[in-house]
């Protein structure tokens, strides 16, 4: 501690504004906070849907058949996941992962046309996931399976929609960030902008790799 | 008289205690008819039992407790020049003892505690009597499958005998309570085709024969204040009496269809079969099953089965004394007696069509 | 007491932002200015809620009560509890974390200052969207928790006193989602700020007790309140989309309701009565004299009962028939709260113990929030055993535990620390006649409109119903509870009374008053805007006694000095603007029922001013 104190007797009142106590910037402790409480936020989601799981009284289900009312008459219908599409998507939120992480290394680097390069590629895996899942949704909506359908559905578009708008907030995020950088606002000693992004795009994409075999492998 | 300071201080203290002590009598006195503390069955006196343990511990923790705190600041009040005090910043010997103690009295909480859980959560073994509950905004239906009896707000159960009950809800949550024979419990909605059928169970075994009230206790909207009971009972005999009663015109005997012998009277009465038309013009019909009319079979019907209205003690749930002023009163005006009640006239009823009704619904006993 | 009273201080000599007008505090971004808009936001719904209270005691005054109707009544039970919790007693806590937490680490300011007054509108906001209910006669009415299904609206057709399902839960649900975001945004705040701006050598086990409690309040607020967001979401489709997440003729589940509620709300309870116990445990050393006692027992145990506090949620649901075993768990782990709590309690005991105790205002209202909390908590024990609590649930027997906690806890821990730190920000003492008459007043109307309960609620009073017949016992206590009510509201005229005198009184406080031991009582009162002149080094949990330990026992008072060279934060609007957008995005909500199908419009302007307010904030320069 003396060492501290010694330190402190020396500081300009500039030092001083940047003092933390532990060092790091306080942006990227809040986004760690910030993440803490998301997980509640979608541990709840996803816990209704699993206490809800099979309770549905009509159709559509995810898997089996089942009896469900399309076209104003009840008839039997197939389960409506298409779980190849997805996975498709979750793939490629996957590397967009991958991707951001190279994005962040060569903004620290300062190399901007590969910073440019791979955070275009995060950016357009996010928008082919939010485009996957638009397509899903109607295609659902088609198959007689509106929100309000059965219980499945309104805990399948809930948890799924929640999720979708965040991954869409990230791509709103990432593109603010892509901005700045093509403007060269985004120096390495400021990557801390994209780092935050980044951390936040690594969690919604976690979160994704629960859902995802929880929604749509689990039968 | 003496008048020594110790000894004046000393009746101040137990005219203090004596003091205490009435307010703590009047507090549980026997003249709360609705009260936890005079239990009267089996499963309220295991209760009251847990609560007296519990009761008892916390009166030692909250004396020896608050003792201490009070000691203190009577104790080390400052004094003019006092001296910084020591300062001490702990002891961990202290710390220990202190989470010890209480975690030993919780142990000793704890035992009798789980006993009585498992004493008292799962249904009833082998009732003597069946009782279904159903929870209505704001009134109780009761039903005896096996007895074929339909009544509502008044439960009328034999005295020694194990009552199981069996409790549900037509739509909102509420809770069935009856401080002094049964505690509460939740009853929930359940829907014909739902998977999840929540049907709570209650049971209890009454003493001694007698008429005791109880109340919803769970927020079931607006007249959730008005939404009492009571729970009648009876000795064997009287009950067997009251079964026999209840039993003409049940939906759960024979459909509500009344034996010919029966019908033949009531067909030469005029109350009888005034009052019955009435019933129908007057749109009575459209909630309430009634006996002697088209729908005395009906189980599912927004009011409460009148088929004896005229045997029960209360009207509205408990709220008023079924006289015949109440009852002429209630078909007046049923939300000025009740307001928010789910009775609402299809017309309002002519003075004579009242008189009529009230006549007819008393002498359905 | 105050050991000198200073004459009026020179003008203050540069400010670097101008310090007074209605704009200056709408832009405001100084944790100070907004905790003061906190403390005044939250008084005036504080009393509001006491009002609701006051009627509905005169509602139950006596038995057949007819001074509102019951659906009014149901109304004021719900926004009285509503209020107390999230707008009075909640945003009063934020008052402290607000004003006090920046100054007990030595921190400048907080961590987002901007954030900081966004959390504040956006709380002010949702306080007056709820309360505009009662304006369009459609207050909330289904209780405090809500209980699906009652508060879903395809429960039951219409009756007579409600034609269609009016919009008052909706103001609700919307309502309690706008402030689940004010607290989540304001949590992170306070969360990032005590770790990361400590002054240097302010370890963590050094850091004062309020503001540990206040640490272990923020990471509660940040992992309970998302559950309820997610509850109240499907409540608020069941009611308008046609979902049937609690709704059992679609296949859902009301429980579930109450799960998730419980999830968020006994962690809420800790949320509520943390900061209390924090400023219990800074003013008991101060007005001893001595240090607090078992330090680290107190951090710990506050860990444990907020870490506890998330397993227990159920002890609200004894009476929904959970079974033996879930019944078991949820009832040894009640219990156990019981010893973390017992060892704040005995250490409190010990701060005291040997020390020399000064009977100030704010030392009277600690030590009596300890004495009542204490009744408050045996009462909770013994709902904690499940046969026992189906007897007691929804009677008032919980409402004096509730009450014990909430009122004899929380609301005269906020009391001792608002006498305690009155001086310190507003510059002047609170009259300490007044405050002891507040102070007896408060502790004798508290215990006689809330001890009696104990007695209904065992004697049959179930809660939550507008009247009771004659005839059940329940006259007596209820008369005297009203009295008790209304002695209570009298003392709290007198403190408003002592805070109009003390506003036009003379600025008499010096920086340390009560020999205080922490960092706050080393700069003026009220502090600059800048709060250090220099960011003070810290040695021990003491730094304040040891200062004056190490100057002879006198320590001169701090000069005023200049800070232009100290960067501050700007004043900005936008953390305003964007509250409006939050506002219009849930409030548009409120809409589906009146337009049905043009109200999403309401909520794209929302969502574009929330945007445009978001990303000037972002690209405004923050010096
Ligand atoms: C500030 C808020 C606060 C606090 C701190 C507490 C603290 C506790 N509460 Fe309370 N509670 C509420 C606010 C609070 N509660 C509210 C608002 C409700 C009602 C909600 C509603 O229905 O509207 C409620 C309801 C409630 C219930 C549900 C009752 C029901 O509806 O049926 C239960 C049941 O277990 C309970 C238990 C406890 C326990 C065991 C504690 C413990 O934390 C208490 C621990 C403290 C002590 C025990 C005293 C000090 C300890 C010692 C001196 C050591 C020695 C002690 C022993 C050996 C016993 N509370
Ligand atoms: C922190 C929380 C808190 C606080 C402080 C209080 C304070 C009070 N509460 Fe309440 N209460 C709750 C939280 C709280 N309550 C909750 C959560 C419920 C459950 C709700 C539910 O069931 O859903 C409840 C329920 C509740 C009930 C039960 C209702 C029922 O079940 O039917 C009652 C009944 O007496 C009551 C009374 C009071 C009283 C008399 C006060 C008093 O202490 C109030 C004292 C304050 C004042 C009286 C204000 C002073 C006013 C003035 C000085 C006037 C000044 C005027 C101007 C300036 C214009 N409260
Ligand atoms: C729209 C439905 C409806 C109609 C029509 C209706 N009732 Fe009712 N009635 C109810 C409901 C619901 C209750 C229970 C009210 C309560 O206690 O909250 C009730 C209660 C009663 C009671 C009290 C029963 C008891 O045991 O507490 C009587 C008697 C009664 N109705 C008689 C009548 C008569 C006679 C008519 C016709 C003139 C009538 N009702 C028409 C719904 C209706
Ligand atoms: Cu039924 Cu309350
Ligand atoms: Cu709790």
């Amino acid at each position: 501690m003396a060492q501290a104190a010694t330190a402190t007797a020396e500081m300009s009142p500039a030092d001083e504004h940047h003092w933390t106590s532990t060092g790091l910037d306080s942006r990227k402790i809040a986004i760690w906070g910030f993440i803490g409480s998301e997980c509640l936020f979608f541990a709840s989601l996803i816990s209704t849907y699993l206490v809800y799981k099979g309770k549905s009284l009509v159709g559509p289900l995810p898997h089996a058949e089942s009896q469900c009312l399309l076209h104003g008459k009840m008839q039997t219908c197939e389960g409506v996941f298409e779980t190849p599409l997805v996975t498709a998507g979750t793939a490629v939120l996957l590397f967009s992962s991958f991707f951001v992480v190279l994005a962040l290394y060569h903004a620290q680097k300062g190399n901007r046309a590969k910073l440019l390069g791979w955070l275009s590629a995060t950016v357009m895996c996010g928008v082919f996931f939010v485009s996957m899942q638009v397509y899903e949704f109607t295609h659902f909506y088609h198959k007689g399976m509106g929100y309000s359908t059965n219980l499945f559905s309104t805990t399948f578009f809930t948890l799924t929609g929640f999720h979708g708008s965040h991954v869409t907030l990230g791509v709103i995020w990432l593109s603010t960030v892509l901005i700045l950088a093509a403007r060269g606002k985004l120096p390495p000693e400021k990557s801390l902008n994209l780092e935050l992004a980044a951390l936040y795009w690594h969690f919604v994409d976690v979160v994704w790799i629960v859902i995802f075999p929880v929604v749509y492998l689990m039968r | 008289m003496d008048r020594r300071p110790e000894r004046v201080g000393r009746a101040w203290l137990a005219r203090t205690v004596l003091l205490g002590l009435v307010i703590l009598a009047a507090a549980c006195a026997d003249n709360y008819p609705q009260t936890t503390l005079n239990p009267r069955s089996d499963i309220t006196r295991l209760i009251d039992q847990l609560f007296r343990t519990t009761f008892w511990w916390a009166v030692v923790v909250f004396v020896l407790v608050e003792g201490a705190l009070v000691y203190a600041l009577w104790r080390f009040r400052a004094k003019p020049n006092d001296p910084e005090p020591v300062q001490t910043h702990g002891n961990t010997t202290l710390e220990i003892i202190w989470t010890a103690i209480p975690a030993v009295i919780l142990v000793l909480i704890a035992i009798p505690t789980v006993k009585t859980i498992f004493k008292t959560s799962l249904p009833a073994p082998n009732p003597a009597v069946e009782v279904d509950v159903i929870g209505h905004q704001w009134y109780w239906e009761f039903r005896y499958p096996k007895l074929g009896v339909v009544t509502a707000n008044e439960l009328v159960v034999p005295q020694k005998k194990m009552i199981g009950l069996r409790m549900w809800s037509a739509d909102v949550l509420h809770s069935f309570w009856s401080p002094q024979l049964a505690a509460k419990r939740d009853v929930f909605p359940i829907f014909s085709q739902t998977k999840l059928k929540k049907v709570n169970p209650l049971w209890f075994t009454a003493d001694t024969v007698g008429d005791y009230t109880g109340q919803c206790a769970e927020l079931c909207g607006i007249q959730h204040g008005r939404m009492g009971l009571r729970v009648i009972v009876l000795n064997d005999a009287d009950f067997d009496k009251w079964v026999a009663a209840e039993r003409v015109g049940s939906p759960l005997v024979e459909g509500g269809k009344v034996p010919a012998a029966v019908d033949s009277v009531w067909k030469a009465d005029s109350i009888m079969t005034k009052g019955a038309t009435t019933f129908l013009t007057g749109g009575c019909i459209s909630c309430h099953a009634m006996v002697g009319t088209p729908l005395a079979g009906a189980m599912t019907l927004r009011g409460p089965n009148l088929s004896h209205v005229g045997g029960r003690t209360t009207i509205g749930a408990n709220m008023y004394e079924n006289t015949p002023t109440n009852l002429a009163q209630w078909l007046r005006d049923p939300q000025g007696m009740k307001k928010g009640s789910h009775m609402i006239l299809p017309r309002p009823l002519t003075e004579d069509e009242i008189a009529t009704l009230v006549a007819y619904l008393r002498a359905h006993k | 007491m105050a050991t000198s009273v200073l004459e009026h201080r020179a003008p203050a000599i540069h400010h670097a932002h101008p310090k007074t007008g209605i704009w200056s505090w709408i832009t405001t971004v100084d944790h100070k200015r907004i905790g003061i808009l906190y403390g005044a936001t939250a008084f005036l719904f504080f009393l509001l809620g006491g009002i609701e209270a006051l009627i509905m005691r005169l509602q139950l005054m006596g038995p057949n009560g007819k001074l509102v109707d019951p659906d009014t009544f149901n109304a004021l039970f719900t926004m009285h509890g509503t209020t107390m919790i999230f707008l009075g007693v909640m945003p009063l806590s934020a008052m402290f974390f607000n004003y006090f937490i920046p100054l007990q680490i030595g921190a400048r300011d907080v961590a987002f200052p901007r954030l900081n007054a966004f959390s504040y509108w956006v709380f002010l906001l949702g306080g007056l969207f709820i309360n505009a209910s009662f304006l369009v006669g459609a207050p909330p009415n289904g209780g405090w928790f809500g209980y699906a299904n009652l508060t879903s609206s395809r429960v039951i057709a219409a009756t007579a006193a409600a034609p269609a399902p009016g919009m008052n839960i909706d103001f609700w649900v919307i309502g309690l989602q706008i402030l689940g975001i004010a607290s989540i945004a304001a949590a992170l705040n306070f969360f990032v700020t005590i770790v990361n701006l400590r002054a240097p050598g302010m370890k963590m086990l050094r850091m004062p007790m309020f503001v540990w409690m206040s640490f272990v309040v923020q990471v509660l607020l940040l992992l309970a309140f998302p559950v309820i967001t997610v509850a109240l979401v499907f409540l608020m489709m069941d009611r308008n989309f046609g979902t049937s997440f609690f709704m059992p003729d679609g296949g859902g589940d009301p429980i579930m309701w109450q799960h998730l509620f419980w999830i968020f709300g006994h962690p809420e309870v800790y949320i509520l009565i943390l900061p209390a116990f924090g400023i219990t445990s800074e003013i008991l050393p101060v007005f001893s004299r001595k240090p607090l006692f078992g330090y680290t027992a107190m951090v710990f145990s506050g860990i444990f009962i907020g870490f506890v506090g998330f397993g227990v949620w159920s002890h609200h649901m004894f009476a929904t028939g959970m079974g033996p075993f879930a019944d078991t768990f949820f009832s040894m782990a009640t219990m156990v709260i019981a010893l973390p709590t017992g060892v704040k309690i005995f250490n409190w005991i010990g701060t005291i113990w040997g020390g020399s105790l000064r009977f100030t205002t704010a030392m009277m209202m600690a030590l009596a929030m300890v004495a009542l909390f204490i009744i408050g908590g045996l009462s909770g024990v013994m709902h904690s055993a499940p046969p026992a609590d189906l007897q007691q649930t929804d009677t008032y027997f919980i409402v004096a535990h509730f009450h014990y906690v909430l009122f004899g806890g929380s609301i005269f821990g906020l009391t001792a620390g608002a006498y305690y730190w009155w001086p310190k920000m507003f510059g002047r003492l609170l009259d300490e006649g007044m405050g002891k008459a507040h102070f007896w007043l408060m502790f004798v109307g508290m215990n006689m409109t809330f001890f009696p309960m104990h007695f209904l609620g065992l004697n049959g009073m179930p809660r939550r119903v507008y009247t009771y017949p004659p005839g059940l016992g329940f006259e007596f206590w209820n008369k005297f509870e009203t009295i008790g009510a209304f002695i209570l509201a009298f003392s709290f005229l007198i403190f408003l009374v002592n805070i109009i005198k003390t506003w036009f009184g003379p600025a008499n406080a010096p920086a340390d008053p009560w020999h205080g031991a922490t960092l706050e009582w080393s700069i003026p009162s009220p502090p600059q805007e800048f709060n250090f002149p220099k960011l003070p080094m810290v040695g021990s949990s003491v730094p304040q006694w040891d200062a004056r330990r190490a100057a002879g026992g006198h320590l001169p008072e701090p000069a005023l000095v200049s800070g232009a060279d100290i960067p501050m934060p700007n004043p900005s609007y936008w953390p305003l603007v964007s509250a409006i957008g939050v506002f219009l995005v849930l409030g548009s909500l409120l809409f589906i029922r009146v337009n049905p199908v043009h109200w999403w419009q309401f909520t794209l302007f929302g969502v574009a001013v929330l945007f445009f307010g978001v990303f000037r904030w972002a690209f405004e320069p923050p010096h």
